[in-house]
């Protein structure tokens, strides 16, 4: 029986939709993670705020820390390669990890070429600003696609422009008429039966997360109702004044996301949110890395 | 096929794709997602797959696990996929947690490992046939005892169960364009 990886893996996305994935630095973090309803936790040295606020090169993690996030918890364990790396994302597969995030996080390692997934058993996730980078990813073997955002901001306004330019191209794309669709494929540097697929579908071929400055229970809502399937919250969690009670309410804001009034209840009370940088004051747009 | 309709839990997970099966089948679906939801009448319930650990905490946080349990264990026809085999699983081998507990089933859960694990394979599931089964982190019944019984088996682990009108398979029938399981389901429901 032949074992399509990449459809194993189109379907582990599946199984997290509708949930959050949380960034993790320790044990702990993890299980607090884990208990607060958490789908998936992304294993790092440094939550994206730290690595913008230390500088210099950021690059996988420690295989023993992560190995040791894998320990603690039993949701999907996932962890980030820089792109391009090809051999750091080797070594996460030898480490049996559930999903590598082949991220402009860290210092990207290539220019020029991301990783080519198709070679890989272990399913990616990419960060991607628009329906071209999207799809371009998924050429080259994603199974999951997120916005990049602007990770360690505490900011969602790229999270928001990302996910509306994704959404509005692939209305667009939908009311194309067949005989167009041949030049579409051509703007956007992927294969023709990329661009069917999202023409006939209206979606993409792979599950949609947002992510990238995603502070609140608000800030979920809002992309949910955009259009994502699913959160992936970084420093918002851990760089706040009470993690577990605002992890617990961002995983209820996704699955209520139209609830307004739930959505109050669940925005009460949560202590001190991560102060933010906005986009105006950061130095370094790591949504720029990796086209 | 008219006239049914089915409640699929919506708290997390892959519940869209099971929507979707129904729909294929000419058979109304609406989703569960509050307490409040509960006010609409339904003739089955489908719980979906995904972290059986963030479905058990929502159940419980929208007061949807108690009037739930107590409408599964009086009768409800109830169709569990891989999380939803968890959630019905009288005990979890590695696992202290259990959920609403309403079969004679003790499951293992994550176990054929992690990602690198999972897999697609063709099986034969009794009063089915053979049908196309694909594994996602999937748990298996490391046994099934009183009233439960083994549907189906791959590499000697039991893979799909029934008790009465509760039907789980540690499968995605909802992934594959199959929909004999849901056919089977629909029968489970109106059966007498």
């Amino acid at each position: 029986m032949e074992n399509n990886r990449w459809e194993l893996n189109r379907n582990l996305a599946q199984m997290l939709k509708g949930g959050v994935i949380m960034d993790v630095t320790t044990p702990e973090q993890a299980k607090i993670a884990e208990a607060a309803g958490a789908c998936a936790v992304m294993a790092l040295e440094r939550i994206p705020a730290d690595i913008r606020a230390a500088g210099g090169v950021s690059r996988m993690s420690d295989p023993k820390m992560i190995r040791g996030i894998q320990e603690a918890v039993s949701i999907p364990v996932m962890a980030k390669c820089r792109i391009g790396h090809f051999a750091e994302a080797q070594i996460l597969q030898a480490i049996e990890i559930d999903y590598i995030d082949e991220s402009e996080v860290l210092s990207p390692a290539d220019d020029r070429y991301h990783i080519d997934k198709t070679k890989f058993d272990v399913p990616f996730v990419c960060g991607a600003r628009d329906l071209g980078e999207a799809l371009r990813r998924i050429n080259e073997g994603a199974s999951m696609i997120r916005t990049k955002g602007e990770p360690g901001t505490g900011d969602v306004v790229q999270a928001v422009r990302h996910m509306r330019q994704m959404q509005s191209e692939i209305r667009r794309l939908v009311s194309c008429a067949d005989d167009e669709l041949f030049d579409e494929a051509k703007q956007l540097q992927v294969p023709y039966e990329l661009v069917r697929y999202v023409h006939e579908n209206g979606k993409l071929p792979v599950v949609n997360f947002a992510a990238g400055g995603v502070a609140t229970p608000a800030d979920a809502a809002l992309l949910m109702q955009l259009g994502a399937e699913g959160v992936f919250v970084g420093s918002g969690i851990f760089k706040s004044g009470k993690p577990e009670k605002r992890a617990a309410a961002i995983v209820q804001a996704v699955t209520n996301y139209t609830d307004a009034k739930l959505l109050a209840s669940l925005s009460e009370d949560l202590g001190e949110a991560m102060v933010g940088i906005n986009e105006q004051e950061i130095q370094l747009l790591m949504a720029e890395r990796g086209k | 096929m008219s006239g049914l309709r089915v409640a699929v839990l919506a708290l997390q997970g892959a519940f869209a794709e099971h929507e979707q099966a129904l729909a294929n089948l000419g058979v109304s679906a609406f989703e569960l997602r509050q307490r409040r939801d509960l006010e609409r009448s339904f003739d089955g319930l489908i719980l979906p797959g995904g972290e059986s650990t963030v479905q058990g905490k929502l159940l419980r946080e929208t007061g949807l696990f108690d009037p739930l349990q107590a409408r599964i264990a009086s009768g409800l026809p109830v169709f569990g996929t891989c999380a939803g085999l968890l959630l019905l699983a009288g005990r979890i081998q590695n696992d202290e947690r259990t959920h609403f507990a309403t079969m004679d089933t003790v499951a293992v859960r994550n176990a054929y490992g992690r990602q690198l694990g999972s897999f697609a394979t063709v099986g034969t599931c009794k009063g089915i046939g053979q049908i196309p089964m694909t594994f996602i982190r999937a748990p298996y019944l490391a046994s099934v005892s009183g009233d439960a019984e083994a549907l189906a088996e791959v590499d000697g682990r039991i893979v799909a169960a029934r008790q009465g009108k509760q039907l789980v398979t540690a499968f995605h029938p909802e992934l594959t364009s199959d929909l004999s399981v849901h056919e089977y389901f629909l029968r489970l429901i109106r059966a007498d």
